[in-house]
Parts: structure tokens; sequence; C-alpha cells
């Protein structure tokens, strides 16, 4: 196997790694490309109201768990004075609002955000347990019906046996037993049992449903719905089947839930309860706000069940993130000077000198960088040419030229303070050990070379740290390489490539041009 | 789409670019433990005396700072002399006096140095100033090369000499370089000297450049580069072949001089020679490269000599 080949599997498999990651990040954990992505986030309010008898009270309402397509991200109550607890029950947990004496109207508000994300899955414990509750066969079936009339009752009886003829198990029966209920031209026992006052089309269709013994519960939820205001729950019906529970709407029969319905309750308990006060309300509204992704990412890191999240850069504290911010940005410049000494063939002094400049550059500005730049590199190159008349050693020269640079620095910073000119207070932030390396090697160059290697050399630097500057300004590919710092196995996979590249450089074209012509 | 115009026809001339001679030349071929046979002018001298070729007369070294006091009385006994770094590269550093007038001493381009501006000099050299990586240096003086006087006519204010690239032992391609005033005296093609391509048969010139750009005549003696013959060829090839088998570093730059007296000279080694050569040459190394390729190892440097004389001038 040729070593050009083996490089070029390592860089594959790099290369395909790192997009694996950042695929897998972006297609599971939900984490955007862009910066700006916002994300929908509904916040569903439930008002209580009520009315205080000056007797002790407990009201109690179900709260929603974790489910499907949509993820719960808070939840906080308002409850005044009263005293507040969450308290278990088989089918999940209520809120209990308590107080030994209430007088008048009285409100509690409970809030809870949620997002609709596409594949968020959580199989809650209480979920489990009534998957697997056993059917209750101890209904006394008669007493379902005991108030009817005996006419409603026979009909009762005939769409029973009309619907079961034709069904087959569970499932079908409650999918007829709907359809039956809601034909535009019903029978006529159908438009019996619809005419009663006693029983509404969802009770009289749970009721049908208990009688046969088919085991039921109750789905109440409410739509993910920009300003709804003062709704109840809508209620629809899970049977459950040999498939496990399966959803029907009392309209329209057997449906999958909607992904931007939120489910409130599953269950039969009541959705709520009022012990000890009058005229008890329950109001839902929902709002929906737009929250950036990025910071819905860094809120729910630590509650997050990604194992992958909890090892990425959004955990460490809020300085070392912004450090690795920096640190995250060198890459792109390095593979900025990659491409631009070996694809395009600038000369630079030094390596990566400028990729040092360019991180000064992204402190100071761009433009005020550049200015200081040419004033400490000019005024350096004039004092040094006088260092070099008195033969000093080179380590003593350097040491010297670093001197210098440090005393321009400063002597720029107070000038321009008290011109008010505060930007070039920033000059801090300029690698002065480079600097003083780079008026060195000017000052050689200068003197081996002559003045136009100088130029060249110098603004080849300039160039690439300008262009390495604006690859690491870029916000999207901050971002980007925060978010994804797998992505560095893609640059690692480039520079390993263009390690073995054996063509010819854009410069070369040109140096070589007499060659071509003839 | 002129831009791949270009490329194709530098490919068909058999062009090849840095990262190519990176890559595949000096990467596969120049083991980097053998730099220093090549980077040191001292083993260079070294070695090459063992190996029977003939170089520069060596009149002393200076390590140490300490020792620069009895620089005068070094360098009392001879009139001209050149100094060096011994990790030089590219003639870096080095300074060529001709002969003395009174205390000072007169360089070859004209200009003079008193002896504390030579003290200076070889304290920058000691300090690592133009050696490779900055280290800490030595300075060698050594016998000043009398040029021979065939070469009069191509050259102006510095010594010419001949650039041979020899791959994995055969002298593959071959140049002179003419110092021109322009040039300071120097023999560096970017610095203005001529590059004279050689035949690599015959030691006739074939094509001449100063800066990229076709020239016919030395632009300060205006001679006519095509009636420039190299004496002592098939000597100056062998030359070349040997330095192959002392360093064992199979990409290899090779520049010899002549001496009045002694004849051709070895004047350095170089493990990244340049790719000047092949705009001298109005030619590319590649399909040399290729050709050498195929043929067996384990040569002698006559045998391989031969080679390039009769096959390898012919692609």
């Amino acid at each position: 196997m040729s070593s050009k080949f083996q490089v070029m599997i390592i860089a594959l498999m790099l290369a395909v790694a790192g997009f694996f990651i950042v695929w897998y990040k972006v297609a599971f954990l939900n984490i955007p490309l862009t910066p700006h992505e916002k994300k929908d986030y509904f916040t569903i309010s439930t008002e209580v109201s009520f009315t205080g008898e000056n007797t002790p009270a407990e009201i109690t309402m179900a709260l929603p768990a974790q489910q499907e397509d949509v993820k719960i991200i808070s939840q906080e109550s308002e409850s005044g004075d009263f005293g507040f607890t969450i308290s278990k029950t088989r089918e999940g947990e209520r809120a209990v609002w308590s107080k030994r004496e209430i007088e008048g109207e009285q409100k509690i508000f409970y809030k809870i955000t949620v997002s609709p994300e596409q594949f968020y899955r959580y199989v809650p414990e209480s979920e489990i347990i009534s998957m697997t509750r056993p059917i209750e066969r101890d209904i006394d079936t008669d007493a379902l019906f005991a108030l009817w009339e005996e006419v409603e009752r026979s009909a009762a009886m005939s769409l029973i046996e009309t619907v079961r003829t034709h069904s087959s198990g569970p499932f079908t029966f409650a999918a007829l037993l709907i359809d039956q209920l809601n034909r535009e031209t019903p029978s006529d026992s159908v438009k019996l049992l619809l005419k009663m006052k006693r029983e509404d089309k969802a009770s009289l269709i749970t009721k049908i449903l208990m009688h046969e013994k088919i085991a039921i519960r109750k789905v109440r939820g409410i739509d993910l719905k920009d300003r709804l205001k003062g709704r109840t729950l809508t209620e629809m019906l899970e049977v459950y089947t040999d498939e496990g529970w399966k959803l029907f709407d009392y309209e329209i029969g057997h449906m999958y839930k909607p992904s931007n319905f939120f489910v409130w309750q599953r269950g039969n308990d009541a959705l709520f309860t009022a012990k000890g006060v009058s005229k008890p309300k329950l109001r839902f509204s929902v709002t929906q706000t737009q929250v950036p992704v990025i910071s819905s990412i860094q809120q729910n890191v630590y509650g997050s069940n990604s194992e992958f999240l909890n090892f990425s850069l959004f955990t460490l504290p809020a300085s070392q993130q912004n450090a690795f911010k920096q640190i995250l940005l060198v890459p792109m410049g390095v593979l900025i000077v990659v491409i631009l000494r070996i694809l395009v063939g600038i000369r630079t002094m030094g390596t990566f000198m400028p990729v040092l400049f360019s991180l000064a550059f992204i402190q100071t500005s761009l433009l005020n960088g550049l200015v200081m730049f040419f004033v400490i590199v000019f005024s350096g190159l004039f004092i040094r040419f006088y260092l070099s008349r008195l033969r000093l050693l080179l380590v003593a020269r350097i040491s010297a030229v670093i001197i210098v640079v440090i005393a321009i620095m400063s002597l720029m910073s107070i000038v321009s303070y008290k011109l008010g000119l505060t930007q070039a207070l920033s000059v801090t932030f300029f690698p002065m050990i480079i600097l003083s390396w780079t008026i060195e090697r000017m000052s050689i160059l200068w003197e081996e070379e002559g003045g136009r290697e100088v130029w060249i050399q110098g603004s080849g630097s300039l160039l690439v740290a300008v262009l390495a500057y604006f690859a690491m300004m870029n916000e999207y590919a901050a971002y980007l390489f925060f978010s994804f710092p797998e992505l560095l196995l893609v640059i690692l996979a480039v520079i390993i490539v263009i390690g073995r590249y054996t063509g010819y450089r854009l410069s070369e074209i040109f140096r070589f041009a007499p060659l071509g012509r003839s | 789409m002129i831009f791949f115009e270009r490329i194709t026809k530098l490919r068909a001339k058999g062009v090849i670019g840095m990262n190519f001679r990176n890559i595949e030349l000096i990467g596969r071929y120049n083991e980097r433990s053998k730099y220093p046979l090549v980077d040191n002018k001292l083993i260079t001298k070294k070695i090459a005396k063992e190996a029977g070729i003939a170089v520069t007369e060596l009149y002393g070294k200076i390590e140490w700072q300490s020792q620069l006091a009895h620089l005068h009385e070094m360098l009392a006994p001879y009139g001209s002399f050149v100094i060096k770094p011994v990790h030089g590269s590219g003639g870096k550093g080095i300074v060529v006096i001709t002969h003395r007038e009174d205390d000072l001493f007169i360089r070859a381009n004209g200009t003079s140095m008193t002896l504390t501006e030579i003290h200076t000099h070889i304290t920058n050299i000691l300090s690592g100033l133009y050696s490779l990586g900055g280290r800490y240096d030595i300075a060698i003086i050594e016998k000043m090369v009398e040029f021979d006087p065939v070469f009069q006519d191509y050259s102006y204010e510095g010594v010419p000499d001949v650039r041979l690239i020899v791959y994995r032992g055969y002298p593959m391609m071959a140049m002179m370089r003419c110092p021109t005033h322009e040039s300071n005296g120097k023999a560096n093609l970017h610095q203005g000297a001529v590059g004279v391509g050689i035949d690599i048969a015959t030691g006739k010139a074939t094509n001449a450049v100063q800066h990229n750009l076709p020239v016919t005549v030395h632009p300060n003696t205006k001679h006519d580069f095509s009636k420039l013959q190299i004496p002592q060829w098939e000597e100056i090839l062998k030359i070349g072949a040997k330095c192959y088998d002392m360093t064992g570093l199979g990409y290899l730059g090779v520049d010899i001089v002549f001496d009045r007296n002694v004849g051709p000279l070895l004047l350095e080694l170089n493990a990244r020679p340049g790719l000047a050569i092949q705009i001298a040459n109005d030619k590319g190394e590649y399909f040399r490269v290729k050709r050498i390729d195929q043929e067996a190892q384990g040569r002698s440097a006559e045998e391989r000599v031969t080679f390039s004389m009769n096959i390898l001038s012919q692609i």
C-alpha cells in the first residue's frame, strides 16, 4: 500500500468521522448549523380561579409528563400564598395547592414551557405502568345505563349489537362505534341516543366501550398555537388493543397524535379537583416565543439525557468556553496558511507568524491593528538599524529590540490616550516577542536580500494575516467550530490531503511561465 | 482557462514544482539524518577529502567569541580569504576578501571592511544570524578561490560556479551561475545573476536567463553565452556523482568552482536545491527523474556519468 494511498484513507476516515458526528448532532441533538437559527417555544399557562369559602381548601390538577415530539423545558407555579406540592399518582404527577382559609376570588397560575422537537423520544415510567395495566373487569356494566330510560337502553343495546357483529376486537369496535355515531344519516337508535340530554357523544362512547369491558383512558391536551386564550383542553380517547393504546377522536375515529398536540393528561382521573371552594374554573392559554437555539442548548445541557452533549464544550464554565471560542479559531487560521503557502505559494516571514498577528487583529480590530503594526515595525526597524552598529550578540540584540518594542507600545498607548484615541490601547494584544523577531528578520532580510524581498515577504505575511483574520472573524465559522469541534477532524483531513499535493503552486505557474512559452 | 493551458504546457515540459520536489524528491530520497553532512561545511570538507574530491583549503575556524581576540594574528598570513558560516545556506554570511590596502580589507565587490567590521561579522556568524534555524554557529576562514580565467568573460565582480543536480547518483541537470553587477558579485539567480543552462552531454551552454527572462550575452561583459564551454566536463560530472556516494542523499545540489591552480573544487552541497535550474535549461526535471527511476541502482560513479552523458542528455 503506497503511502499516498494510506494518507488518502486516513484523511477520508477523519473527514467521514467528523461529518458523521456533525450530522448526528444536527439530526438527533437538534444543534443548529447556523448561529441564528431559532426554535419555537410554547408557554402554556393555566389559570385556576375559584372563590374561597373560608374553609380549608385543596385544589389538585394533573400535570403533563414528558412525551414524544414535544419536550418540556421548564415548569413553574405561581401560587401566591398557597402551599404547593407535587404528588405522584399511578397516572402521573399532580399539582396540589392547599390553604387553611381562603377568602374571596383567588387565582393560581401554572406555567409550562415546551418545545416541539421532531426526534424527541421519551418513555416515562407512568406510561409503562399504564401500558401493562390490567383491564378492569369488575365494572358493574348494568350500573352504566342505570339512569337511562328503557327506550334508550334498548337503542344502546341494538347499537352495540350492530357494532359487535361487524367488529373483530376492541380496535375495530371503537372505530365502528365512533363511525356509527358520526354518520350523516344515522340509524334510528343512534338518533335516539344522540338526542339524550343526559349524555353527550363523548360520554356515550366511553360508556358503551366500558360496557363492552374494553380498557380505555382519556387523553386531554392542547394544540400548540400562538395566542390561544381561555381554552379548555381537547379531549380524546385511547383504547387498549392488542397492539397497545390507540388514539381515537370522538368525531373522526382513529388517528395519530398531531405533532403540535401537547398531551396534558392521560388516564381516567379527573383533570382538576377542587375541595372547599366554589366556582372553580380552569383555563388554558398558549403563547409562542422564539429563542435562539444556541442559548437553548446551553440552557438544557445539564438536564440533557444525551451523553454526547454532556461531553461538549457547552458544559464548560463560561470563561473557559470563551477561551475555547478563541482557540478553536486557530485551526481556521492554520488552514489558511497551509492553503496560501502550499497551494498559492505566498512567501511569509515565519510559517505561523501571520496567524499570531491575525489573532492580535481580532482583539484590536483590523484597521487599528494594521496601523499599529506598521507604526511598531517601522519604528522598530529604525532603531534596529542603529542597534546593528553597536555590534551586539544576536540574543542581546533581539532582547534589546523586545524592550524597544515594549517602549514603543507604551508610548503609543500614552500618546493616543492623551489624544483621546482609545483604540490604540488595545496594542497590548500584540505578541511582542513575535513582533521583535519579525523586526529582526526584516532587517536581516533587508541587509542580505534587499528591500524588495522584505516587501514581498512582509506584504505576503500581512496578506495571509488579513485573510486568516477574515476567516477567523467569520461569525458562521466561529459558531460552527464551537458547536461542532469535530469539524477539526475535517480540517485535519484537508490539511493532510494538501500535505501530499505535488502539483504546481499558483505562484509557480507565473514563476515558470518562461518555460511554458516556447 | 489560460490557466489550465499554462499548467498543461508546464506539464508537457516536465517542469516540477516545490511541492513535488519536497514530497517526491527530498522527502523520499533525502534522509534527515544525513543533512548534517551537507549543512555543516566542516563535515562536507572532511568527507569530500576522504572521497578524493578537491575542496577549498581551510585556513582556520572560530568556534568561540574569545577566539576573536586573536583574529588579527589569525588573518595575518593571508592577503585574501573567505569567511563563511559553517551552517550557512544560499551564500548567506559569506565575505570574500581579495586583498588588503593598509589596514583595510577589500571585498570582491570593491567595498572595504575594517578589522572591527570583520570582527562584528564573525560575531554575527557565531550567534547564528546566518545559519539554518538560528542556532549557534562556527565561522570558517578558507582560501579564496582564484577563479580560472576561462570564465573571465562570463563573470563580473565574483566567482561563477557550476550547479549540478544529482538525482540518485546520476548527474541530472546542470547550470552555470554567472555573477553580474546587479547580483553584487553573488552567484544567486534571484539576486540577478545569470543562469546558464548546460548540456549534460557536452558541457556547452544551451540557454541563458536573467530574472527568468532569456538573455544571449552577459549584461556587463557583453560576451555571448553560446560560446561558453565548461572544461573538464566529465570530471565535473564525476565529482557530482561521487558526492552521492559520499552523502547518500538522493536529491542533491552540488556547487563546483574552478580554481586556476587546483582545477574543479567542490564548493558546497545542498540537500534542498532550488528549481530555477529548470528555467536556465528551459527544461523540466520530471522526465529525467522518471528515466533514472527505471535504471538499476548500484552502478559506479563512472557508469552513472556515462549514462547521464549518453542517455539522459537525450531526454
